[in-house]
Protein backbone atom coordinates (compact mmCIF):
# COMPACT_ATOMS: atom_id res chain seq x y z
CA UNK A 1 0.00 0.00 0.00
CA UNK A 2 1.26 3.45 -0.93
CA UNK A 3 1.65 5.76 1.96
CA UNK A 4 1.74 9.53 1.61
CA UNK A 5 5.51 9.49 1.96
CA UNK A 6 5.79 7.31 -1.12
CA UNK A 7 3.63 9.56 -3.32
CA UNK A 8 5.44 11.27 -6.16
CA UNK A 9 6.04 14.90 -5.16
CA UNK A 10 4.25 18.03 -6.32
CA UNK A 11 6.10 21.16 -7.43
CA UNK A 12 9.35 21.97 -5.64
CA UNK A 13 8.36 25.65 -5.61
CA UNK A 14 4.57 25.70 -5.57
CA UNK A 15 4.15 29.39 -6.27
CA UNK A 16 6.60 30.07 -9.09
CA UNK A 17 6.14 26.68 -10.75
CA UNK A 18 2.38 27.21 -10.91
CA UNK A 19 2.92 30.69 -12.36
CA UNK A 20 5.29 29.42 -15.04
CA UNK A 21 2.99 26.53 -15.95
CA UNK A 22 -0.01 28.84 -16.12
CA UNK A 23 1.80 31.20 -18.48
CA UNK A 24 2.55 28.27 -20.80
CA UNK A 25 -1.11 27.20 -20.75
CA UNK A 26 -2.31 30.81 -21.15
CA UNK A 27 0.00 31.33 -24.12
CA UNK A 28 -1.21 28.04 -25.58
CA UNK A 29 -4.85 29.13 -25.19
CA UNK A 30 -4.11 32.59 -26.61
CA UNK A 31 -2.16 31.19 -29.59
CA UNK A 32 -3.91 27.98 -30.67
CA UNK A 33 -1.64 25.53 -32.45
CA UNK A 34 1.59 27.02 -31.07
CA UNK A 35 3.46 24.44 -29.03
CA UNK A 36 4.32 25.71 -25.55
CA UNK A 37 6.70 23.96 -23.18
CA UNK A 38 5.99 23.36 -19.52
CA UNK A 39 9.26 23.84 -17.68
CA UNK A 40 8.65 23.09 -13.99
CA UNK A 41 8.25 19.42 -13.34
CA UNK A 42 6.47 17.46 -10.68
CA UNK A 43 6.36 13.79 -9.92
CA UNK A 44 3.91 11.78 -11.96
CA UNK A 45 2.13 8.58 -11.30
CA UNK A 46 0.49 5.93 -13.41
CA UNK A 47 -0.56 7.03 -16.89
CA UNK A 48 -0.26 10.73 -16.10
CA UNK A 49 2.28 12.66 -18.19
CA UNK A 50 4.48 15.26 -16.51
CA UNK A 51 2.84 18.12 -18.43
CA UNK A 52 -0.58 16.94 -17.26
CA UNK A 53 0.67 16.71 -13.68
CA UNK A 54 1.97 20.29 -13.82
CA UNK A 55 -1.34 21.55 -15.24
CA UNK A 56 -3.24 19.67 -12.53
CA UNK A 57 -1.15 21.26 -9.78
CA UNK A 58 -1.64 24.68 -11.40
CA UNK A 59 -5.38 24.71 -12.07
CA UNK A 60 -7.14 22.05 -9.98
CA UNK A 61 -8.46 22.50 -6.45
CA UNK A 62 -11.54 21.80 -4.35
CA UNK A 63 -13.58 24.09 -6.62
CA UNK A 64 -12.99 22.03 -9.77
CA UNK A 65 -14.95 18.79 -10.18
CA UNK A 66 -12.75 16.43 -12.13
CA UNK A 67 -13.70 13.64 -14.51
CA UNK A 68 -11.16 10.91 -15.30
CA UNK A 69 -11.26 8.44 -18.16
CA UNK A 70 -11.19 4.76 -17.40
CA UNK A 71 -7.43 4.34 -17.62
CA UNK A 72 -6.85 7.26 -15.24
CA UNK A 73 -9.54 6.34 -12.75
CA UNK A 74 -8.38 2.71 -12.64
CA UNK A 75 -5.00 3.84 -11.38
CA UNK A 76 -5.14 4.21 -7.62
CA UNK A 77 -1.79 6.01 -7.79
CA UNK A 78 -3.34 8.74 -9.94
CA UNK A 79 -6.34 9.05 -7.65
CA UNK A 80 -4.19 9.30 -4.52
CA UNK A 81 -1.82 11.76 -6.14
CA UNK A 82 -4.63 14.02 -7.33
CA UNK A 83 -6.43 13.84 -4.03
CA UNK A 84 -3.35 14.64 -1.98
CA UNK A 85 -1.88 17.38 -4.17
CA UNK A 86 -4.96 19.11 -5.57
CA UNK A 87 -7.95 18.11 -3.45
CA UNK A 88 -10.14 18.18 -6.56
CA UNK A 89 -13.25 16.01 -6.21
CA UNK A 90 -13.28 13.18 -8.76
CA UNK A 91 -16.80 12.75 -10.09
CA UNK A 92 -18.60 10.18 -12.23
CA UNK A 93 -20.93 12.63 -13.99
CA UNK A 94 -18.90 14.17 -16.81
CA UNK A 95 -21.60 16.76 -17.54
CA UNK A 96 -20.70 18.83 -14.47
CA UNK A 97 -16.92 18.50 -14.68
CA UNK A 98 -14.71 21.58 -14.78
CA UNK A 99 -11.85 19.51 -16.15
CA UNK A 100 -11.60 16.10 -17.74
CA UNK A 101 -8.36 14.13 -17.93
CA UNK A 102 -8.08 11.75 -20.88
CA UNK A 103 -5.10 9.43 -21.07
CA UNK A 104 -6.58 7.07 -23.64
CA UNK A 105 -7.83 9.29 -26.46
CA UNK A 106 -9.13 6.27 -28.35
CA UNK A 107 -11.78 5.87 -25.67
CA UNK A 108 -12.75 9.54 -25.55
CA UNK A 109 -16.48 9.62 -24.85
CA UNK A 110 -18.86 11.66 -26.94
CA UNK A 111 -18.04 15.32 -26.35
CA UNK A 112 -21.71 16.12 -25.74
CA UNK A 113 -21.36 14.28 -22.45
CA UNK A 114 -19.18 17.03 -21.03
CA UNK A 115 -20.41 20.39 -19.76
CA UNK A 116 -20.92 22.68 -22.75
CA UNK A 117 -21.92 25.73 -20.73
CA UNK A 118 -25.12 27.64 -21.33
CA UNK A 119 -25.73 30.54 -23.67
CA UNK A 120 -25.89 32.79 -20.60
CA UNK A 121 -22.81 31.25 -18.96
CA UNK A 122 -20.72 29.65 -21.71
CA UNK A 123 -17.71 29.64 -19.35
CA UNK A 124 -19.31 26.86 -17.28
CA UNK A 125 -17.94 24.23 -19.62
CA UNK A 126 -15.48 21.37 -19.30
CA UNK A 127 -11.88 21.92 -20.28
CA UNK A 128 -10.83 18.57 -21.72
CA UNK A 129 -7.17 17.71 -21.26
CA UNK A 130 -6.12 14.96 -23.65
CA UNK A 131 -2.76 13.21 -23.53
CA UNK A 132 -1.48 12.52 -27.04
CA UNK A 133 1.53 10.79 -28.58
CA UNK A 134 3.24 13.77 -30.15
CA UNK A 135 2.79 17.47 -30.81
CA UNK A 136 5.91 17.74 -32.96
CA UNK A 137 5.43 15.05 -35.56
CA UNK A 138 2.55 13.34 -37.28
CA UNK A 139 -0.30 14.49 -39.47
CA UNK A 140 -0.45 18.17 -40.29
CA UNK A 141 -3.38 20.35 -39.50
CA UNK A 142 -4.23 23.91 -40.48
CA UNK A 143 -5.70 26.07 -37.75
CA UNK A 144 -7.60 29.32 -38.12
CA UNK A 145 -9.34 31.60 -35.65
CA UNK A 146 -8.73 34.14 -32.90
CA UNK A 147 -5.16 34.04 -31.62
CA UNK A 148 -3.80 32.96 -35.00
CA UNK A 149 -2.19 35.34 -37.48
CA UNK A 150 -3.72 33.90 -40.62
CA UNK A 151 -3.02 30.18 -40.54
CA UNK A 152 -1.12 28.09 -38.00
CA UNK A 153 0.21 24.64 -38.78
CA UNK A 154 0.25 21.89 -36.20
CA UNK A 155 2.01 18.56 -36.61
CA UNK A 156 0.54 16.09 -34.20
CA UNK A 157 -0.06 12.46 -33.60
CA UNK A 158 -3.43 12.37 -31.89
CA UNK A 159 -6.03 9.93 -30.76
CA UNK A 160 -8.91 9.88 -31.41
CA UNK A 161 -8.03 10.37 -35.09
CA UNK A 162 -11.28 12.22 -35.67
CA UNK A 163 -10.87 14.57 -32.70
CA UNK A 164 -10.93 17.73 -34.81
CA UNK A 165 -13.91 16.53 -36.83
CA UNK A 166 -15.74 15.94 -33.56
CA UNK A 167 -14.71 19.38 -32.30
CA UNK A 168 -16.39 20.96 -35.29
CA UNK A 169 -19.61 20.98 -33.29
CA UNK A 170 -18.10 23.99 -31.50
CA UNK A 171 -18.85 26.01 -34.62
CA UNK A 172 -22.61 25.74 -34.29
CA UNK A 173 -22.64 25.63 -30.50
CA UNK A 174 -20.75 28.89 -30.00
CA UNK A 175 -20.62 30.59 -27.52
CA UNK A 176 -21.12 27.21 -25.84
CA UNK A 177 -18.48 24.62 -26.50
CA UNK A 178 -15.56 22.50 -25.42
CA UNK A 179 -12.03 23.79 -24.99
CA UNK A 180 -9.31 21.20 -25.45
CA UNK A 181 -5.77 21.14 -24.12
CA UNK A 182 -3.46 18.61 -25.76
CA UNK A 183 -0.48 17.39 -23.77
CA UNK A 184 2.47 15.32 -24.99
CA UNK A 185 5.08 14.93 -22.27
CA UNK A 186 6.12 18.56 -21.55
CA UNK A 187 4.53 20.03 -24.70
CA UNK A 188 1.11 21.65 -24.62
CA UNK A 189 -1.21 22.92 -27.36
CA UNK A 190 -4.65 24.36 -26.77
CA UNK A 191 -7.61 24.22 -29.13
CA UNK A 192 -10.18 26.66 -27.75
CA UNK A 193 -13.75 26.50 -29.05
CA UNK A 194 -13.09 29.31 -31.54
CA UNK A 195 -10.40 27.44 -33.47
CA UNK A 196 -11.24 25.82 -36.81
CA UNK A 197 -9.01 22.90 -37.70
CA UNK A 198 -8.57 21.43 -41.16
CA UNK A 199 -6.64 18.25 -41.81
CA UNK A 200 -3.93 18.73 -44.42
CA UNK A 201 -3.30 15.02 -44.73
CA UNK A 202 0.26 13.71 -44.95
CA UNK B 1 11.16 36.58 11.59
CA UNK B 2 12.43 36.76 8.05
CA UNK B 3 9.34 35.21 6.55
CA UNK B 4 7.90 37.42 3.80
CA UNK B 5 4.71 39.19 4.78
CA UNK B 6 2.97 38.38 1.49
CA UNK B 7 2.76 35.57 -0.97
CA UNK B 8 4.48 36.27 -4.29
CA UNK B 9 2.43 38.98 -6.06
CA UNK B 10 0.23 39.45 -2.96
CA UNK B 11 -2.65 37.07 -3.80
CA UNK B 12 -2.85 33.62 -2.20
CA UNK B 13 -2.52 30.59 -4.47
CA UNK B 14 -6.15 29.52 -4.32
CA UNK B 15 -7.25 32.96 -5.50
CA UNK B 16 -4.69 32.87 -8.30
CA UNK B 17 -5.96 29.48 -9.48
CA UNK B 18 -9.52 30.81 -9.56
CA UNK B 19 -8.47 33.90 -11.54
CA UNK B 20 -6.29 31.83 -13.87
CA UNK B 21 -9.19 29.52 -14.69
CA UNK B 22 -11.34 32.58 -15.43
CA UNK B 23 -8.63 34.01 -17.70
CA UNK B 24 -8.43 30.77 -19.72
CA UNK B 25 -12.20 30.75 -20.29
CA UNK B 26 -12.11 34.47 -21.14
CA UNK B 27 -9.51 33.80 -23.84
CA UNK B 28 -11.52 30.86 -25.18
CA UNK B 29 -14.67 33.01 -25.50
CA UNK B 30 -13.39 36.37 -26.83
CA UNK B 31 -15.33 39.34 -25.49
CA UNK B 32 -17.48 37.33 -23.05
CA UNK B 33 -17.38 38.55 -19.45
CA UNK B 34 -16.41 35.69 -17.13
CA UNK B 35 -17.64 36.14 -13.54
CA UNK B 36 -14.90 35.70 -10.94
CA UNK B 37 -14.67 35.89 -7.16
CA UNK B 38 -12.96 39.26 -7.00
CA UNK B 39 -11.04 39.83 -3.78
CA UNK B 40 -10.68 42.90 -1.68
CA UNK B 41 -7.36 44.49 -2.54
CA UNK B 42 -5.28 46.92 -0.49
CA UNK B 43 -6.54 49.82 -2.59
CA UNK B 44 -9.99 51.28 -3.17
CA UNK B 45 -12.35 50.22 -5.95
CA UNK B 46 -11.77 52.46 -8.92
CA UNK B 47 -8.01 52.31 -8.48
CA UNK B 48 -7.59 49.26 -10.63
CA UNK B 49 -8.41 46.36 -8.30
CA UNK B 50 -9.55 44.23 -11.26
CA UNK B 51 -6.46 44.92 -13.32
CA UNK B 52 -4.25 44.37 -10.29
CA UNK B 53 -5.78 40.94 -9.65
CA UNK B 54 -5.30 39.89 -13.27
CA UNK B 55 -1.72 41.16 -13.24
CA UNK B 56 -1.03 39.36 -9.94
CA UNK B 57 -2.33 36.09 -11.41
CA UNK B 58 -0.14 36.19 -14.53
CA UNK B 59 3.01 37.93 -13.26
CA UNK B 60 6.25 35.96 -12.86
CA UNK B 61 9.71 36.90 -11.64
CA UNK B 62 11.02 37.15 -15.20
CA UNK B 63 8.40 39.72 -16.21
CA UNK B 64 9.04 43.41 -16.74
CA UNK B 65 6.05 45.47 -15.66
CA UNK B 66 4.86 48.82 -16.97
CA UNK B 67 1.85 50.62 -15.52
CA UNK B 68 0.15 53.58 -17.15
CA UNK B 69 -2.74 55.77 -16.12
CA UNK B 70 -4.24 57.81 -18.99
CA UNK B 71 -1.03 57.11 -20.91
CA UNK B 72 1.22 58.43 -18.18
CA UNK B 73 3.77 56.42 -16.21
CA UNK B 74 4.06 59.17 -13.63
CA UNK B 75 0.63 59.58 -12.06
CA UNK B 76 -0.24 58.48 -8.52
CA UNK B 77 -2.23 55.45 -9.65
CA UNK B 78 0.46 54.19 -12.00
CA UNK B 79 3.28 54.74 -9.54
CA UNK B 80 1.51 53.09 -6.63
CA UNK B 81 0.57 49.98 -8.63
CA UNK B 82 4.10 49.73 -10.01
CA UNK B 83 5.50 49.99 -6.48
CA UNK B 84 2.95 47.49 -5.23
CA UNK B 85 4.27 44.81 -7.58
CA UNK B 86 7.90 45.81 -7.15
CA UNK B 87 7.37 45.22 -3.44
CA UNK B 88 5.15 42.13 -3.42
CA UNK B 89 6.61 40.33 -6.46
CA UNK B 90 10.04 41.88 -6.78
CA UNK B 91 9.59 42.22 -10.54
CA UNK B 92 11.54 44.62 -12.69
CA UNK B 93 9.57 47.68 -13.71
CA UNK B 94 9.97 49.97 -16.68
CA UNK B 95 8.34 52.94 -18.34
CA UNK B 96 9.36 51.75 -21.80
CA UNK B 97 6.54 50.19 -23.80
CA UNK B 98 8.98 48.11 -25.85
CA UNK B 99 10.76 46.57 -22.88
CA UNK B 100 7.65 45.65 -20.90
CA UNK B 101 6.23 42.11 -20.99
CA UNK B 102 3.15 42.98 -18.93
CA UNK B 103 1.54 46.41 -19.25
CA UNK B 104 -1.28 47.34 -16.91
CA UNK B 105 -3.27 50.27 -18.20
CA UNK B 106 -5.99 52.61 -17.11
CA UNK B 107 -7.84 54.24 -20.00
CA UNK B 108 -5.21 54.17 -22.76
CA UNK B 109 -3.45 51.86 -25.18
CA UNK B 110 0.20 52.80 -25.73
CA UNK B 111 1.05 54.55 -29.02
CA UNK B 112 4.00 52.25 -29.67
CA UNK B 113 2.79 49.09 -31.40
CA UNK B 114 2.61 46.11 -29.07
CA UNK B 115 4.32 42.83 -29.92
CA UNK B 116 3.63 39.13 -29.43
CA UNK B 117 5.48 38.70 -26.15
CA UNK B 118 3.35 41.24 -24.34
CA UNK B 119 0.16 41.13 -22.32
CA UNK B 120 -1.93 44.29 -21.97
CA UNK B 121 -4.05 44.31 -18.79
CA UNK B 122 -6.88 46.86 -18.68
CA UNK B 123 -8.45 48.25 -15.53
CA UNK B 124 -12.19 48.28 -16.12
CA UNK B 125 -14.76 50.21 -14.05
CA UNK B 126 -17.98 49.02 -15.75
CA UNK B 127 -17.49 45.95 -17.95
CA UNK B 128 -21.07 45.70 -19.22
CA UNK B 129 -21.48 47.82 -22.39
CA UNK B 130 -25.27 47.55 -22.11
CA UNK B 131 -25.48 48.54 -18.44
CA UNK B 132 -26.60 52.14 -18.97
CA UNK B 133 -29.21 50.95 -21.45
CA UNK B 134 -30.50 48.04 -19.34
CA UNK B 135 -29.71 48.02 -15.63
CA UNK B 136 -30.79 44.41 -14.96
CA UNK B 137 -27.96 41.89 -15.10
CA UNK B 138 -30.40 39.07 -15.90
CA UNK B 139 -31.53 40.98 -18.99
CA UNK B 140 -28.10 42.04 -20.26
CA UNK B 141 -26.90 38.47 -19.81
CA UNK B 142 -29.76 37.23 -21.96
CA UNK B 143 -29.08 39.91 -24.55
CA UNK B 144 -25.49 38.70 -24.82
CA UNK B 145 -26.70 35.09 -25.00
CA UNK B 146 -28.95 35.92 -27.93
CA UNK B 147 -26.50 38.41 -29.49
CA UNK B 148 -29.36 40.89 -29.28
CA UNK B 149 -27.56 44.19 -29.63
CA UNK B 150 -30.25 46.33 -31.27
CA UNK B 151 -30.41 48.53 -28.19
CA UNK B 152 -26.80 49.57 -28.63
CA UNK B 153 -27.42 50.57 -32.23
CA UNK B 154 -30.45 52.56 -31.12
CA UNK B 155 -28.24 54.41 -28.65
CA UNK B 156 -25.70 55.24 -31.36
CA UNK B 157 -28.54 56.24 -33.69
CA UNK B 158 -29.97 58.59 -31.07
CA UNK B 159 -26.55 60.22 -30.89
CA UNK B 160 -26.77 60.89 -34.63
CA UNK B 161 -30.37 62.14 -34.40
CA UNK B 162 -29.46 64.54 -31.60
CA UNK B 163 -25.97 65.70 -32.50
CA UNK B 164 -25.55 64.79 -36.16
CA UNK B 165 -22.75 62.37 -35.38
CA UNK B 166 -21.95 59.53 -32.96
CA UNK B 167 -21.04 61.54 -29.87
CA UNK B 168 -19.62 58.66 -27.85
CA UNK B 169 -15.97 59.65 -27.37
CA UNK B 170 -14.70 57.01 -24.96
CA UNK B 171 -15.73 53.47 -23.94
CA UNK B 172 -16.90 53.20 -27.54
CA UNK B 173 -18.51 49.76 -27.97
CA UNK B 174 -16.77 47.15 -30.10
CA UNK B 175 -17.77 43.76 -31.47
CA UNK B 176 -15.20 41.05 -30.83
CA UNK B 177 -14.74 38.19 -33.28
CA UNK B 178 -18.13 39.04 -34.84
CA UNK B 179 -20.02 37.88 -31.74
CA UNK B 180 -19.83 39.71 -28.42
CA UNK B 181 -20.31 43.43 -27.99
CA UNK B 182 -17.67 44.53 -25.51
CA UNK B 183 -16.78 47.62 -23.53
CA UNK B 184 -13.13 48.46 -24.26
CA UNK B 185 -12.97 50.22 -20.85
CA UNK B 186 -12.98 54.04 -20.92
CA UNK B 187 -10.23 54.33 -23.50
CA UNK B 188 -10.71 57.16 -26.01
CA UNK B 189 -12.22 55.88 -29.23
CA UNK B 190 -8.93 57.01 -30.84
CA UNK B 191 -7.49 53.78 -29.39
CA UNK B 192 -10.17 51.40 -30.70
CA UNK B 193 -8.39 50.56 -33.98
CA UNK B 194 -5.33 49.42 -32.00
CA UNK B 195 -7.35 46.58 -30.46
CA UNK B 196 -8.08 45.04 -33.84
CA UNK B 197 -5.70 42.28 -34.94
CA UNK B 198 -3.30 43.22 -32.12
CA UNK B 199 -0.30 40.86 -31.76
CA UNK B 200 -0.46 41.10 -27.93
CA UNK B 201 -2.94 39.35 -25.66
CA UNK B 202 -5.42 41.79 -24.10
CA UNK B 203 -6.96 41.00 -20.70
CA UNK B 204 -9.59 43.06 -18.90
CA UNK B 205 -10.25 43.01 -15.16
CA UNK B 206 -13.17 44.65 -13.36
CA UNK B 207 -12.72 44.28 -9.59
CA UNK B 208 -15.89 45.82 -8.22
CA UNK B 209 -18.08 44.26 -10.92
CA UNK B 210 -16.23 40.93 -10.65
CA UNK B 211 -15.68 40.26 -14.34
CA UNK B 212 -12.72 39.20 -16.46
CA UNK B 213 -12.73 39.24 -20.25
CA UNK B 214 -10.18 39.00 -23.01
CA UNK B 215 -9.25 39.57 -26.61
CA UNK B 216 -6.83 36.94 -27.93
CA UNK B 217 -4.04 38.11 -30.24
CA UNK B 218 -4.92 38.61 -33.92
CA UNK B 219 -8.64 38.84 -33.24
CA UNK B 220 -11.06 40.97 -35.18
CA UNK B 221 -12.32 43.92 -33.14
CA UNK B 222 -14.80 46.20 -34.93
CA UNK B 223 -16.12 49.49 -33.58
CA UNK B 224 -19.90 49.61 -34.00
CA UNK B 225 -21.11 52.11 -36.59
CA UNK B 226 -23.47 52.65 -39.51
CA UNK B 227 -22.74 52.52 -43.24
CA UNK B 228 -23.59 56.22 -43.61
CA UNK B 229 -21.94 57.17 -40.31
CA UNK B 230 -18.73 55.15 -40.25
CA UNK B 231 -16.61 54.97 -37.13
CA UNK B 232 -14.05 57.76 -36.94
CA UNK B 233 -11.33 58.01 -34.30
CA UNK B 234 -11.21 61.48 -32.78
CA UNK B 235 -8.08 63.52 -32.19
CA UNK B 236 -7.45 67.22 -31.45
CA UNK B 237 -6.28 68.85 -34.68
CA UNK B 238 -2.85 69.92 -33.43
CA UNK B 239 0.66 68.59 -33.16
CA UNK B 240 2.03 67.70 -29.73
CA UNK B 241 3.51 70.88 -28.21
CA UNK B 242 6.48 68.96 -26.86
CA UNK B 243 7.37 66.39 -29.52
CA UNK B 244 5.42 67.62 -32.57
CA UNK B 245 3.77 64.22 -33.08
CA UNK B 246 0.89 64.45 -35.54
CA UNK B 247 -0.57 61.00 -34.94
CA UNK B 248 -0.69 60.53 -31.16
CA UNK B 249 -3.60 60.99 -28.77
CA UNK B 250 -3.38 64.42 -27.12
CA UNK B 251 -4.24 65.77 -23.69
CA UNK B 252 -5.44 69.35 -23.48
CA UNK B 253 -3.62 71.24 -20.74
CA UNK B 254 -4.85 74.63 -19.55
CA UNK B 255 -1.80 76.82 -18.93
CA UNK B 256 -3.26 80.03 -17.43
CA UNK B 257 -6.57 81.68 -16.53
CA UNK B 258 -6.81 83.56 -19.85
CA UNK B 259 -7.79 80.62 -21.98
CA UNK B 260 -4.32 79.56 -23.07
CA UNK B 261 -3.82 75.87 -23.51
CA UNK B 262 -1.41 73.38 -24.94
CA UNK B 263 -1.80 69.93 -26.42
CA UNK B 264 0.65 67.23 -25.44
CA UNK B 265 0.87 63.49 -26.01
CA UNK B 266 -1.07 61.55 -23.41
CA UNK B 267 1.46 58.71 -23.76
CA UNK B 268 4.45 60.07 -21.84
CA UNK B 269 6.83 57.27 -22.86
CA UNK B 270 6.07 57.83 -26.53
CA UNK B 271 6.49 61.62 -26.16
CA UNK B 272 9.78 61.35 -24.27
CA UNK B 273 11.08 58.84 -26.78
CA UNK B 274 10.34 61.22 -29.65
CA UNK B 275 11.94 64.16 -27.85
CA UNK B 276 15.04 62.09 -27.13
CA UNK B 277 15.14 61.23 -30.83
CA UNK B 278 15.30 64.95 -31.65
CA UNK B 279 11.67 65.84 -32.35
CA UNK B 280 10.69 69.13 -30.75
CA UNK B 281 7.33 70.83 -30.61
CA UNK B 282 6.48 74.52 -30.44
CA UNK B 283 6.56 74.71 -26.65
CA UNK B 284 9.41 72.31 -26.01
CA UNK B 285 11.62 73.97 -23.40
CA UNK B 286 13.88 71.02 -22.89
CA UNK B 287 17.53 72.08 -23.11
CA UNK B 288 18.48 69.24 -25.38
CA UNK B 289 22.00 69.58 -26.70
CA UNK B 290 20.88 68.67 -30.17
CA UNK B 291 18.36 71.51 -30.29
CA UNK B 292 19.26 73.96 -33.03
CA UNK B 293 20.69 77.20 -31.49
CA UNK B 294 18.74 79.57 -33.76
CA UNK B 295 15.48 78.54 -32.15
CA UNK B 296 16.56 79.98 -28.80
CA UNK B 297 16.04 83.63 -27.89
CA UNK B 298 19.71 84.35 -27.17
Amino acid sequence: MTTIAELPPGFVDKVLSAQSTFRSVMDAMARPGAVQRIVPMAGTSGPMMRGTAAIALTLFDHDTPLWLDARMSESSDVLKWLKFHTGAPVIQDSSIAAFALISDGGALPSLERFALGTNEYPDRSTTVIIQVDSLDAGRSFELRGPGIDGVATLHASIKPFDLFERLRFNETLFPRGIDVVLVADDAVVAIPRTTRVMSKGG
Amino acid sequence: MNAPAYNFAYLDEQTKRMIRRAILKAIAIPGYQVPFASREMPMPYGWGTGGVQVTAAILGPQDVLKVIDQGSDDTTNAISIRKFFAKTAGVATTTSTDEATVIQTRHRIPETSLHENQVLVYQVPIPEPLRFLEPRETETRRMHALAEYGLMHVKLYEDIARFGHIATAYAYPVKVNARYVMDPSPTPKFDNPKMDNCPALQLFGAGREKRIYAIPPYTQVVSLDFEDHPFEPYRFNAPCALCAAENSYLDEIVTDDKGSRMFVCSDTDYCEGRQAAGHHGALSAAPYKDKAPETSNG
